[in-house]
């Protein structure tokens, strides 16, 4: 990853040197392992603080909402397809980005990396062959495979290579299909399960919740100026941990991101609980895929199917 | 102080005789990590921990607690009269609370027990407490509460404090409290040279810490000098945060919360629920003004409440007893050590830190 490194800072230094761009956001060395710091350079000095290894899982595209800089961002594949919605939903315009566009492996999963070991990770080694990944602490030293902890979003995801950018930093890496991954195995098991099933499974996901909204605003698709759980004329839903309210506002929110939500992960990764609030979101994905033949984030030029209209949309309601 | 000696064996058969006095509550691991519970009859706590994923907190101040109930019916005689619900009176004991989560109710009853008002939810539920803590022998890596107001064995705020030595615990016992559990646990073998023993454990936990805080700058400083450092301070660290309430919500020393009224049919409650600092809601006037609306005032009124204002005001230290959370669980690394450490060393001439990390 050292190469990838290199690139971003080579280029981030051009762009700020040529007045290209105001500001490069990417990632600097977080102080502690598995978490890196969205950060913004400004001036050329500041580029050698950028890295890029596999901690680099929160969306960057949460960054450029309603910026008015000319921006140089770092963007993988699902940073991209949020960037894209971030265009057609009118929140950046496509002029004011360069976005430099990074080939993605996959990202590492702190929650299951975290939960490996007894004690606190000190430090976390990727090979330069992006074969392994090694933690360490007191008294512990473990290797996995790094297919083996990717974040599961990353282990399904289809398009690693940034669909939308201004240069990229390396090669395209192989993308995987249909074929290679089932990704909506975890969703159809729910699917089949009977009602009363499917209530305590919701139940268990969410009986962690301690409502912080780290998800929420993690995600880049949650600009609202007031999230709907902040509204008080009306209050639409109570502020205590009543599991009711903590389910209204998951579901809401996963509604809310139907045909918009790239499967970054973010949520998932930002939640201090490691509740996987993907498993709402992998839902509406998939039904978007069935019903409406709809990715989100491939396309600056169309609008997501949940906030258009089409005679020939297949509901039959709608006709 | 009396230090007493359990056979690892005997805490169980302790712990057990001790359910019918108190309502006892405990770290549980329940999916990946440890959380206090209340321990159900013959539910061991399960002390292999370093620290629970979220703070001791909620325990004697939950996230969300009713304060009063009201009827919405006409006809009720009772009909919009607030009345305080029946608390459980029952004592509790907390067994195995590390030394920062006890500390920190220290640094939170500064607030909700001063002469001029008192907290009668959160000091109802202090008083029914008895806090069994758990030194720690190995420190995590984030932790810094040598540097906080706090310490692997510190016991200023517990009634007892055991200590694994390896084949036994030693319980220190330093209140009436402490000594009153410990009687009715039947734990009262006199341990022998046992202060020394701790003392000598304690340096070695202490040794092991491997991050600091610079503090001793902090009261010096102007106010309004880091409250102006946007530019040294504030824009940077403000960038990264996406302003969840990750941070305050795991904070065992957060205290700010929010009242609501929530009513169903015809009946209705008061409650209070934690708030967080780092929404916009939290300072939203009636008249719809919002005196913090940019994310970089959240975060600055954040660090300047931890380690400025209650450090002014309260001229005890910082609001902060270094258990790391935050450090651990922030999705974004806004890292408090190394904010700290940049408001104790800010230079006004210069408008810098002198240490950025």
């Amino acid at each position: 990853m050292t190469s990838y490194t290199d690139k971003i800072r080579e280029i981030s230094k051009r762009l700020l040197k040529e007045g290209k761009v105001d500001m490069v956001i990417g990632f600097t060395r977080g102080s502690v392992p598995m978490m890196h710091q969205p950060m913004f350079a400004k001036n050329q000095g500041d580029v050698d603080r950028f890295v890029w290894d596999g901690n680099c899982g929160i969306n960057l595209a949460n960054y450029v909402t309603d910026r008015k800089e000319k921006i140089g961002i770092v963007a993988k594949g699902c940073d991209a397809r949020n960037l894209a919605v971030h265009i057609v939903e009118n929140k950046i315009n496509r002029d004011q980005l360069y976005i430099i566009g990074v080939p993605c492996t996959g990202m590492l999963d702190r929650h299951k990396l975290t939960a490996s070991v007894a004690g606190e990770i000190e430090s976390i080694m990727e090979d330069e062959a992006g074969k392994t990944v090694t933690i360490s602490g007191n008294g512990f030293s473990e290797t996995y495979d790094r297919a083996a902890v990717l974040q599961e979003n990353c282990s399904l995801c289809m398009h690693r290579n940034p669909v939308i950018y201004d240069e990229l930093i390396a090669d395209k890496v192989p993308e995987q299909s249909e074929n290679d991954v089932d990704r909506f195995a975890a969703v159809r098991k729910v699917e089949e399960m009977t009602p009363d099933e499917k209530w305590a499974y919701f139940d268990d996901l969410l009986s962690d919740c301690i409502r912080c909204y780290a998800c929420r605003n993690a995600c880049p698709l949650c600009y609202c100026p007031t999230c709907f759980v902040d509204e008080s004329k009306p209050q639409w839903v109570g502020k205590s941990i009543d599991p009711t309210d903590i389910r209204i506002f998951h579901f809401l929110r996963a509604y809310h991101c139907a045909g918009r939500c790239t499967d970054c992960g973010a949520c998932v990764r930002s939640c201090p609980m490691g509740i996987n609030v993907r498993a709402m979101t992998k839902k509406l994905e998939k039904d978007c895929l069935e019903n409406f033949g709809w990715e989100a984030g491939l396309t600056t030029e169309q609008r997501p199917p949940l906030d258009t209209y089409k005679p020939d949309d297949p509901e039959q309601f709608i006709k | 102080m009396k230090v007493i000696q359990i056979d690892k064996s005997e805490l169980d058969a302790g712990l057990k005789k001790l359910e019918s006095a108190y309502r006892l509550i405990g770290p549980v691991k329940e999916k990946d990590y440890h959380l206090f519970k209340a321990l159900t009859p013959g539910q061991k706590p399960d002390l292999d921990y370093s620290n629970t994923r979220l703070s001791a907190r909620s325990i004697l101040y939950p996230q969300s607690e009713v304060m009063f109930t009201f009827s919405l019916d006409k006809n009720d005689p009772q009909y919009a009269i607030l009345k305080e619900p029946a608390k459980d009176p029952q004592p509790r004991a907390v067994i195995g609370i590390r030394p920062c989560d006890a500390d920190a109710y220290e640094v939170v009853r500064r607030n909700f027990d001063t002469p001029e008002y008192k907290d009668p939810y959160w000091l109802k539920n202090f008083e029914a407490t008895t806090l069994v803590g758990f030194a720690c022998n190995n420190p995590c890596p984030t932790c810094f509460c040598t540097s906080a107001v706090s310490g692997p064995f510190s016991d200023r705020n517990l009634d007892i404090l055991l200590v694994d030595d390896g084949n036994h615990f030693l319980a220190r016992l330093s209140t009436e409290k402490g000594e009153k559990l410990a009687e009715l646990a039947g734990w009262k073998r006199p341990a022998e040279n046992a202060d020394d023993t701790i003392e000598k454990m304690k340096a070695t936990a202490e040794s092991k810490m491997t991050t600091t805080v610079s503090t001793d700058n902090l009261a010096n400083q102007s106010l309004t000098d880091l409250y102006e450092a946007e530019e040294a301070i504030w824009d940077s660290e403000a960038f990264a945060c996406i302003n969840c309430g990750t941070c305050t919500h795991a904070c065992p020393t957060c205290w700010c919360f929010d009242v609501q009224d929530e009513t169903y049919g015809k009946s209705g409650v008061r409650m209070r629920n934690w708030d967080s600092c780092m929404y916009p809601l939290f300072t939203m006037h009636a008249s719809g003004h919002n005196p913090r609306d940019k994310k970089i005032g959240r975060v600055r009124q954040r660090f300047m409440h931890k380690l400025k204002y209650y450090v002014d005001k309260y001229e005890q230290g910082i609001q902060c007893t270094g258990c790391g959370r935050c450090v651990r669980l922030c999705p974004v690394n806004i890292d408090i050590r190394r904010i700290c450490n940049k408001m104790n060393s800010y230079d006004p001439e210069t408008c810098s830190c002198a240490v950025t990390s």
